[in-house]
């Protein structure tokens, strides 16, 4: 941070004069970080079209989302690299689609999760994204596009992002089954989720999803009450007990419905259950209080318990991993500079420093080899490639997030992205899912 | 002459129209037209991409008044209701009856009276957050009563049960009663006690046939607040039961979350009719107006 800081001060004297001999905002950016020595920033950023008009710092962009994305940092690094201004705004995962629907005029891109989009993009509120228009499409994570990590893959369950990628068209707001030109989010940031535990407390390996109502946890369990994902994990729990089969856990059929929440009723009034948390500082609490030994949980949450001292595992089950993943996505009121701004901030989102930011709080970011360079090689062999680290891992803020010798929970980005088995969804039952989601809390 | 005569009372007469217009349109804008909207749109359907479907039907209130959930979240809302009635007037009115009777100097009274708002100053997850280390599995309130040997194993129900719930309730809104009823009780004549006690009544007959009596707008004010603050809540009863206890409020929020407006609109004009029914009786009991 200070060193960019420091590199933005250096600048800025000699920008006006050098904006006078016509040279352009990008040669200066990058004398600028030369001479004050900032190797950030110098050698990845090349090769975007330059709208570089005198008045694009006028313009503001604004973008709304969760917490996940939400960073002040890039605000920052935007208003350095690109020179306009992009406003923030954050708000929970239920809110985004909200604002997205109902909102339309009150944002410039959309921070949106694929599930969202789902139910969002048919509204007519965005506008389809020229995917020619994107310099590094191409080189997004091919698990947005086929839904495949590698070409051997299986394709997960739920509303895996690679079907609501595309629509049909410029004015299409029908998703495409195949790639097209028309895309609707530039992905940008996901992860594989899975429970988290107190290995101190548990007293036993855990090793799948059932272990979640193991009764020798009863009173010391948890999940989460966000009907959309919450019922996820409920199902990946029933797989795990060996109850039932579905074709697809994102889209249960009404008798699955009835069938998992019954079970989670059960469990319930079993006693099973400590808590069900809606936000993430309540998961982090109960964990770190000891009052949950297991749960589902988020890795950010993971992560924020074990900065506290106290041991917390992010823990790779056999079942595999639940996902989600985030995109932007532009809306559809956005035209002339504005519109060329965003396509320029998008194109920068995927050159690698933010891909790099995310990486190294443990997320993912969509083009994995523009991230890399933003990375230290242990930073990358730590976090991307199940590698112990050699030097202490630190975040982005500059924290110590893990000691040398620290080897990632999950291991690789292959081995963790490699096995999840569905993603965050919404169902076609969705309106009778909440009503029975309401049961469960009301039993 | 004649004619500025008709007028007088005529523009007489539109004075206090014009002096309520302001307020009036204020609560037409904010208020009436809301609600009239709420209610158009809880007969309406919707998609599951949260658009609205302009054709009326009822299965919005079909779902709700015909679903056993609707119920049972109505009577833990009651039983809430009930409970935390209870203990805040209780509470509420041996508070007041301090400050106003016990307490000599308007400075103390004021002093005593701001420390009863404590509770609404912090944030909701702070609260939450701020019960663990007291009632927790591992929190104060356990460890003491392990360690003075009178139970082997924590209490498990002090959090994330209706138990806690409650403790929240009334450590807030205390609060809600003691300002209506402190206000009734100090607008009481000493010089009826003082009657009361000349014509030898005893402590809990000037008690039950006095101050009680006069005290009863604020105790009806009072209600009206616990009841409605504990029926439309949804904050407290989901973070202090650790999301377990179902509330009318949260009910709405899930639904809202997935962009069900016109099912949370029914179920909001669901909870408005019973609010009002209950606020109606109370009402009914106590003439506020007449005793104000």
């Amino acid at each position: 941070m200070t060193r960019v800081y420091s590199g933005k001060k250096g600048r800025t004297p000699s920008a006006k004069a050098l904006r006078a001999k016509g040279i352009t905002r990008r040669s200066l950016l990058k004398g600028g970080a030369a001479v004050t020595g900032v190797a950030i920033g110098s050698g990845a950023i090349t090769g975007f079209p330059t709208i570089w008009a005198q008045n694009i710092k006028d313009v503001t962009l604004r973008q709304f989302g969760t917490g996940t994305s939400g960073l002040n940092e890039i605000s920052v690094k935007v208003k350095e690299e690109l020179g306009f201004t992009l406003e923030q705004n954050v708000l929970d995962t239920d809110a985004v689609m909200q604002r997205a629907v109902t909102q339309p005029d009150s944002y410039d891109i959309a921070d949106i999760e694929y599930f969202s989009t789902k139910k969002a993009f048919p509204t007519g509120v965005m506008q389809p994204l020229e995917v020619k228009k994107i310099k590094l499409f191409d080189k997004i994570v091919p698990i947005f596009i086929n839904g495949k990590l590698t070409p051997t893959s299986t394709i997960a369950q739920g509303t895996a992002p690679h079907t609501v990628e595309f629509v049909e068209g410029a004015d299409s707001v029908k998703f495409a089954k195949a790639p097209t030109e028309w895309a609707t989010l530039v992905p940008t940031i996901y992860n594989a989720d899975t429970l988290g535990i107190r290995p101190d407390l548990v007293g036993r390996p855990i090793k799948n999803w059932k272990d979640l109502v193991d009764p020798a946890y009863k009173g010391k369990a948890a999940t989460l009450n966000i009907p959309g994902i919450g019922i996820m994990d409920a199902a990946m729990v029933i797989e795990s007990l060996g109850l039932h089969k579905y074709a697809d856990k994102g889209n249960m059929t009404k008798e699955e419905i009835d069938m998992t929440m019954g079970k989670m009723i059960e469990f319930k009034k079993a006693g099973q259950f400590r808590a069900f948390w809606k936000s993430f500082d309540e998961s982090v609490n109960l964990m770190a209080s000891g009052e949950v030994v297991i749960q589902s949980m988020w890795s950010p949450a993971v992560a924020a318990v074990r900065s506290k001292g106290i041991p917390c595992i992010y823990q790779p089950l056999e079942e595999g991993y639940r996902s989600w993943g985030s995109g932007l996505g532009l809306a559809k009121h956005l035209k002339g500079l504005q519109l060329d701004a965003a396509y320029e901030y998008l194109n920068w989102y995927l050159s690698g420093w933010v891909g790099g930011f995310l990486n190294r709080q443990g997320y993912y970011s969509a083009v994995l080899e523009t991230a890399q360079k933003f990375m230290s090689e242990d930073e990358w062999g730590y976090w991307m490639e199940g590698k112990p680290a050699k030097g202490d891992i630190k975040s982005p803020q500059g924290a110590v997030m893990e000691k040398a010798g620290a080897v990632r929970d999950g291991g690789s980005f292959f081995d963790r992205m490699g096995h999840v088995v569905c993603w965050n969804s919404v169902m076609d039952e969705d309106r009778y899912m909440v009503q029975k989601w309401n049961e469960f809390v009301a039993a | 002459m004649p004619a500025a005569e008709i007028a007088l009372p005529w523009r007489r007469r539109l004075v206090p129209y014009l002096q309520a217009g302001p307020l009036g349109l204020v609560l037409a804008l904010f208020l009436v037209f809301p609600i009239l909207t709420i209610i158009v749109v809880s007969f309406f359907d919707y998609n599951s991409s949260g658009q609205i479907l302009p054709h009326v039907m009822l299965d919005n209130y079909h779902d709700v008044l015909w679903s056993k959930t609707t119920w049972l979240t109505y009577l833990s809302t009651f039983r809430f209701v009930v409970i935390v009635w209870v203990l805040t007037l209780f509470i509420g009115f041996w508070v007041s009856y301090f400050l106003v009777f016990h307490i000599r100097t308007n400075t103390m009274r004021i002093a005593l009276f701001l420390l009863t708002t404590i509770p609404f100053w912090t944030s909701n997850i702070i609260r939450m957050i701020s019960w663990i280390p007291l009632l927790g599995r591992n929190g104060m309130v356990n460890y003491l009563l392990i360690h003075l040997g009178l139970i082997d194993k924590p209490f498990e129900f002090l959090l994330f049960s209706p138990f806690s719930v409650v403790v929240a309730f009334v450590h807030l809104n205390t609060f809600l009663m003691i300002v209506p009823i402190s206000n009734s009780m100090a607008r009481i004549d000493k010089s009826l006690i003082e009657a009361a006690r000349d014509a030898n009544a005893k402590g809990w007959q000037i008690l039950w046939n006095v101050i009680i009596p006069l005290s009863k707008t604020g105790i009806a004010i009072g209600s009206i607040f616990i009841l409605t603050v504990v029926m439309g809540d949804f904050a407290t009863v989901r973070l202090m039961s650790g999301g377990q206890s179902a509330s009318v409020g949260l009910m709405m929020a899930n639904q809202i979350a997935l962009l069900q407006y016109p099912a949370a609109a029914a179920n909001a004009v669901v909870l408005l009719l019973v609010m009002l029914v209950l606020v109606a009786a109370i009402l009914r009991i106590v003439d506020i107006r007449k005793e104000l």
